[in-house]
C-alpha cells in the first residue's frame, strides 16, 4: 500500500509538473526579455485581451485537474484504509480463506497499546505481523487523538477516543520498522514511538510464544495504571489479556462503575427514540445488566463498534472476576 | 480524563493567579523578560523625552483616519513579527541539535509552547494585521473615498487587534501559554488534558481579537459596495480593491465560525460542558470540522490580498494594462466561494470514507485552477511590457517563481491516498510555509515597497532593499526545501527530539536557512531606517512616483487628511492611467469645506478593558471580568451619547493645502 501511494505521489507530480515547468520558464523568460533596457522587443501598453489565451489559461489547468481528479477518485477508493486487503502484492492475489490477523491498537499517553485477540495477548510499543499475511488494524485512543504511522507498511490513520477507526494493511518484506504517532498528543509526542516487525510465519509463532509466556496480565486495573501518561516506556509483554478489554476502552467503562457510551446510546435508542421521550433514571436502570449488542455508533462518518461485546456486562463491571475466563491459546 | 485538575490555590482576589505563576524558574524566559523590560524602558523614556505622548495620543492612537489606523496595523505585524521570528528561531535551533542522547535546550513544556505561539502569532497577529493594514490604507484611496464607511469602528477594530496581541504577549511572562497547536484541538484542549492557563490565554486572545477582525470586515465589505467615486462600477475597481472585498466577505463568513467553536470551546473549559469531550455525548470531531471551515478560508483571508497587491504591481511596473481584467475578478470569485467547499481535506486521515474525501480533494483541486489562470494572466500582463525591476516588482516574479512549487505541493496534499502518507509530516509544514511566506509575505513585503512611498511621501532605499530580497528569498529555499525532503522521508511535525542522527544534516540545513532569514529582516530594519535617513533625497513630490495606473496615486504623498479635495469621477478601470493619458488637470478653485470624522479615544478605552476582560477570565478572577466586562458595555452605550463626532475642514485650510500641493507640482515640471 505504501508504494503504491508513493506511485501516486510520482504521478500526480509529473502531471503538475506539465504546467508548472512551462509557467516557470514562461516567467524567467518574459521576465528577461521585457525589461525595460531591451528596447528592441515590441511594448503594447493597451493590450489585455485575447479570448483565445484566456481559454487556454483556464482549460489547461482544467484539463490537468480532470486527468488528476479521475486519478484522485479512484486511487482513494483503492487506498481507503477501510477496504479491506484484497491482493498480497501486485502479482499475488490473496488466497480465498485467509483470515486477516486482527490486531487492537490504543494510543495511550504517551506509548502504544496493540492487543492481538485471536491469540490472548497485548504488547506495548511492539507490534509483530507475519509477512504476507493480512492485518486489520482497529484503533482507538484512551485520551486524546494521536495518528498510527508505520510509513513502510502504509498511510497513517487517527486515533481517537470513544471511535474506532480502521486500517488495512499487509507486510511483504520481513524486517523491523519504524512506527509512531504523527499527530501531536502532548508532552510525550516525540518519543511515542514502536518498532514494527514483519515476520516469516514461523518467527511470528515463536514471538507469540515469547509474548505468551510473559507472566504479566493485562487486567483491568493494570491497564488503568498504564493509561497514566507516562513517556519512552520500553517494550512490554502481557501473557494473558481480560477479554474485550478493547471493547471496553473503545466505550469509555475500564473503570469499575462507569457506564459503556455502548449502553448509553442503546439507552437513548430505545427511549428517546422509541418513544420520542427521553430517559428517564428508570430507564437507565432497566438498562443494567444488559448486553450491549449491535450498537452503533453514529456521526461523523466513523465506523462504528459494530463487533459484539462478547461479555457479560457484569464481568465487564466487576474487577474480581477479570480474566478469569481462559484466552484463547496458540 | 487524563490528569486529575490542579488543586492550584484559588483566592477571590487574584482568581487562581499566584506568585508561582511567573515563570522565575525558565532562564530563557527571565532574560527575555529583563530584556523587554530594558527595551520597554528606552522606548517609554524616549518617547517621555521627546514630548511624544500628545501627539502620539492625539494623531494616531485616536485616529479615525483610515491611513493612520493602516500604518498602526502594518506597525503591529510587523513588531509582532520579531515575536513569532525568535520563536522559529528557537525551533530551529531545538531540531537541529536535539538528536539521540542530545535533548537540546527546550524541554517539551516549552518547546510545545513555542510552536503554538508561533502559529497563533504569524496568522492572527502578523500576516492579519499586514493585510487589514494594507487593505485599510489602500482601499478608501482606490475607491475614491474620504475615509471608510464607520472610522470610529475601524479605531475601534485595530484596537481590538491590538488587545488581542497584548492578551497573547501576556501569557509570556504571566502563567504560560497553550501547548496544543496553533488550532487547539480538543480532547488536548480540553480541561482534562490541558488544565492550566495556556489554552484560556489561547481563547481569549483570540476573541478579543476576533471581535476586531469580522468588524473591520463589516467595515471594508461596506465602504467597497457603499463609498466608491462616481462611475466607478463593481467591473472598474481596481483589483486590488476586488481582492479586498472578496476577502473581506469572506471574513465576514468565516469569522463567526471562528468565534462560535471558541464560545462552545470555553463552555466546555469553564462552564463543564460537554460539546468536544469523547463522553456524554459531544464529538470532538465537531471541533476539527468547524475549525477547519473557519480554517480554510482563513487562508484565502490571507493571500488574496497579496494576489491583489501583485495584480497592481504587475501591472504598473509592465506599464501596462492588467492582462484579462475580468477573468482575474471571476478567478477571485471563484476562488471566494471554493474556499468553503474544500475544509475536510484537512483531514482526510480522520477515517471519513473514500467518496467523502475523494470529493474534497477533488474540489480542492479545482482551485488550482482559478489560481492558476491568475498566474498566468500576471505572466501575459509582464508579455510585451516594458518591466521596470524595481524592489515591488523583483518581489512579485520571486511570488511568481516560489508560489507555484507550493500550489504544486498543495495539490499533491489534496490527493487523499498522498495525504495518508503526508498529512502531519514535514512536508505539509513546508507546503504552508512554501505558500504563506512565498505568497502572503512576499506580497505584503511588495505592498510595503510599493505604497511606502504614498503613506509617508519618499521611497525605501533600493540597495538595502534588495539586500534583504536576496537573503529572504534564498533563506526561503535553505530553509524549508530541507523540510520537504524530511517529510518525504517521513518525518513528522512537531518533534522535539529525533532517534535518527542520519536527520540532523538536513534540519541544520534550515536553520542556516532560518539565519538567512534573520538576517534578511535584519537588512530590511536597515532598509527602514536608511530610507527614514535620507529620506530627503529620497522625496518623491509627484504623488507617483512609480507611474501607476490606480487612484491613490492621484493624491499628493502622503495624501491630505480628507484624501480628495474633490471625488474624482472614473472612466476606466485604470483610473489614474487614463485620466493622464486624457491630460488631467487639477482643480484650483471651487472647493468646500469638508466634513471630516472626530478623533476619539473611546477604542483604546474599550480595548483597554477587554484586556482586563481577557486576563481577569484566563485567571478566574471573577471581579475583574465583571467589572471589565460591564465597562465595555457600559462604555460603549456611553460612547453613543457623544454627539460631538464631527467636524468641518475650512474651505480656507483645503484651498492652501490644495495650493501647496499644486505649487510643489509645478515646480517639479
Amino acid at each position: 500500500m505504501a508504494a503504491q501511494q508513493r506511485d501516486l505521489i510520482v504521478i500526480a507530480t509529473v502531471l503538475m509538473l506539465l504546467i508548472i515547468i512551462p509557467v516557470m520558464v514562461l516567467t524567467v523568460m518574459f521576465a528577461r526579455r521585457y525589461r525595460e533596457q531591451n528596447e528592441a522587443v515590441d511594448y503594447d501598453p493597451d493590450w489585455d485581451h485575447s479570448t483565445a489565451l484566456e481559454f487556454v489559461v483556464w482549460a489547461a489547468p482544467l484539463l490537468i485537474i480532470i486527468c488528476l481528479g479521475a486519478v484522485t477518485w479512484t486511487g482513494t477508493h483503492r487506498l481507503d484504509p477501510y477496504r479491506p486487503v484484497e491482493r498480497i502484492t501486485a502479482h499475488k492475489a490473496l488466497a480465498k480463506d485467509v483470515k486477516p490477523l486482527d490486531i487492537e491498537v490504543v494510543s495511550l499517553d504517551w506509548k502504544w497499546l496493540f492487543i492481538y485477540p485471536e491469540y490472548g495477548i497485548a504488547t506495548v510499543n511492539e507490534v509483530a505481523a507475519p509477512v504476507d499475511r493480512p492485518i486489520a488494524f482497529h484503533l482507538t485512543s484512551s485520551s486524546v487523538m494521536n495518528a498510527f504511522y508505520i510509513p513502510t507498511l502504509a498511510g497513517m490513520i487517527y486515533t481517537m477516543p470513544g471511535m474506532e477507526t480502521k486500517l488495512h494493511a499487509v507486510i511483504n518484506k520481513p524486517g523491523d520498522y519504524e512506527g509512531f504517532s504523527s499527530n501531536f498528543s502532548g508532552d510525550g509526542f516525540s518519543k511515542m514511538r514502536f518498532r514494527f516487525n514483519g515476520m516469516s510465519e514461523a518467527d511470528f509463532s515463536d514471538w507469540v510464544k515469547t509474548v505468551h509466556s510473559a507472566d504479566k496480565t493485562l487486567d483491568r486495573p493494570r491497564y488503568l495504571t498504564l493509561e497514566q501518561p507516562s513517556s519512552a516506556v520500553p517494550v512490554m509483554h502481557f501473557g494473558t489479556v481480560t477479554p474485550d478489554l478493547f471493547e471496553a476502552i473503545l466505550n469509555q467503562c475500564v473503570k469499575p462503575g462507569t457506564r459503556c457510551m455502548s449502553d448509553m446510546m442503546k439507552a437513548d435508542k430505545q427511549t428517546a427514540a422509541g418513544e420520542g421521550r427521553a430517559p428517564t433514571l428508570q430507564d437507565m436502570g432497566e438498562m443494567k445488566g444488559h448486553i450491549a449488542e449491535d450498537v452503533r455508533l453514529h456521526g461523523a462518518g466513523l465506523t462504528p463498534p459494530d463487533r459484539k461485546l462478547r461479555a457479560e456486562r457484569t464481568a465487564m463491571n466487576d474487577p474480581s472476576v477479570q480474566s478469569s475466563s481462559p484466552s484463547t491459546v496458540l | 480524563m487524563m490528569m486529575s485538575p490542579q488543586t492550584a490555590p484559588f483566592s477571590p482576589i487574584f482568581g487562581r493567579l499566584t506568585l508561582d505563576s511567573l515563570p522565575l524558574h525558565e532562564p530563557i524566559v527571565v532574560v527575555t523578560f529583563i530584556m523587554v523590560i530594558i527595551g520597554g524602558i528606552g522606548v517609554v523614556g524616549a518617547i517621555t523625552y521627546f514630548k511624544a505622548w500628545g501627539m502620539l495620543w492625539r494623531d494616531w492612537f485616536t485616529s479615525v483616519d483610515h491611513k493612520k489606523i493602516g500604518v498602526m496595523y502594518i506597525v503591529l505585524g510587523l513588531i509582532m513579527f520579531l515575536r513569532g521570528f525568535t520563536d522559529a528561531m528557537m525551533m530551529r535551533a531545538q531540531q537541529a541539535i536535539s538528536f539521540g542522547s542530545n535533548e537540546g535546550y527546550l524541554p517539551p513544556d516549552h518547546y510545545n509552547q513555542i510552536f503554538t505561539a508561533h502559529g497563533v502569532i504569524m496568522i492572527f497577529f502578523v500576516a492579519m494585521p499586514l493585510v487589514a493594514g494594507l487593505m485599510n490604507y489602500v482601499v478608501p484611496l482606490q475607491i475614491g473615498a474620504r475615509d471608510v464607511s464607520f472610522p470610529m469602528l475601524n479605531n475601534f477594530s485595530f484596537w481590538m487587534t491590538a488587545a488581542g496581541a497584548v492578551i497573547t504577549m501576556i501569557s509570556l511572562f504571566v502563567g504560560n501559554y497553550a501547548r496544543t497547536g496553533w488550532l487547539a484541538m480538543p480532547p488536548l484542549s480540553g480541561i482534562g488534558a490541558s488544565p492550566d492557563v495556556g489554552v484560556d490565554y489561547y481563547i481569549w486572545g483570540l476573541q478579543v481579537a476576533g471581535v476586531g477582525t469580522l468588524l473591520a470586515g463589516v467595515n471594508l465589505v461596506a465602504t467597497i459596495l457603499k463609498m466608491r467615486a462616481p462611475g466607478m462600477t463593481l467591473m472598474k475597481m481596481p483589483i486590488f480593491t476586488w481582492s479586498a472585498l472578496c476577502t473581506n466577505i469572506l471574513i465576514v463568513a468565516a469569522f463567526p465560525v471562528l468565534t462560535a467553536v471558541l464560545a462552545l470551546l470555553s463552555l466546555d473549559r469553564y462552564a463543564d460542558t460537554h460539546f468536544f469531550t469523547s463522553t456524554l455525548g459531544g464529538n470532538p470531531m465537531m471541533y476539527v470540522n468547524l475549525i477547519w471551515i473557519w480554517g480554510h478560508p482563513e487562508v484565502y483571508i490571507l493571500i488574496l490580498p497579496a494576489f491583489g497587491v501583485f495584480s497592481e504591481v504587475v501591472a504598473t511596473f509592465s506599464r501596462k494594462r492588467l492582462f484579462g481584467y475580468s477573468s482575474m475578478v471571476y478567478a477571485l470569485v471563484v476562488i471566494t466561494i471554493l474556499a468553503y467547499l474544500v475544509w475536510l481535506h484537512h483531514f482526510f486521515t480522520m477515517g471519513s470514507g473514500a467518496n467523502v474525501n475523494a470529493f474534497f480533494g477533488i474540489t480542492t483541486m479545482i482551485i488550482s485552477i482559478p489560481t492558476g489562470a491568475k498566474i498566468f494572466n500576471w505572466l501575459f500582463t509582464m508579455y510585451r511590457g516594458r518591466i521596470n525591476f524595481e524592489l515591488p516588482m523583483m518581489w512579485t516574479v520571486a511570488f511568481m517563481l516560489t508560489f507555484v512549487i507550493g500550489g504544486m505541493t498543495g495539490v499533491l496534499l489534496a490527493v487523499p491516498p498522498a495525504d495518508f502518507v503526508l498529512h502531519n509530516s514535514l512536508f505539509l509544514v513546508a507546503h504552508f510555509h512554501n505558500v504563506i511566506i512565498g505568497g502572503v509575505l512576499f506580497g505584503m513585503f511588495a505592498g510595503i515597497n510599493y505604497w511606502w512611498p504614498k503613506a509617508f511621501g519618499f521611497k525605501l532605499d533600493t540597495k538595502w532593499g534588495k539586500r534583504s530580497f536576496w537573503l529572504w528569498v534564498s533563506g526561503f529555499y535553505f530553509a524549508f526545501m530541507p523540510l520537504y525532503a524530511l517529510g518525504l522521508m517521513g518525518v513528522t511535525r512537531r518533534l522535539q527530539h529525533f532517534d535518527d542522527p542520519s536527520l540532523q544534516p538536513f534540519f541544520i540545513v534550515a536553520a542556516f536557512g532560518a539565519m538567512l532569514i534573520a538576517l534578511g529582516i535584519a537588512a530590511m530594519g536597515m532598509q527602514f531606517y536608511v530610507s527614514i535617513r535620507n529620506r530627503e533625497q529620497l522625496r518623491d513630490l509627484t504623488g507617483d512616483p512609480w507611474g501607476a495606473r490606480t487612484l491613490e496615486w492621484s493624491t499628493s504623498s502622503p495624501p491630505p487628511d480628507y484624501n480628495f479635495a474633490m471625488t474624482p469621477v472614473v472612466h476606466d478601470n485604470d483610473a489614474w492611467w487614463d485620466m493622464k493619458q486624457n491630460g488631467y488637470q487639477r482643480p484650483d478653485s471651487g472647493f468646500q469645506p469638508i466634513h471630516m470624522p472626530k478623533n476619539t479615544g473611546i477604542g483604546v478605552i474599550l480595548a483597554g478593558f477587554s484586556v482586563a476582560f481577557g486576563f481577569a477570565m484566563v485567571w478566574h478572577i471573577w471581579w475583574l471580568a465583571a467589572i471589565s466586562l460591564a465597562s465595555i458595555i457600559g462604555g460603549a452605550i456611553f460612547h453613543t451619547f457623544n454627539y460631538d463626532r464631527d467636524f468641518f475642514i475650512p474651505e480656507e485650510e483645503v484651498i492652501r493645502v490644495e495650493g501647496q500641493r499644486n505649487a510643489a507640482l509645478v515646480e517639479q515640471g
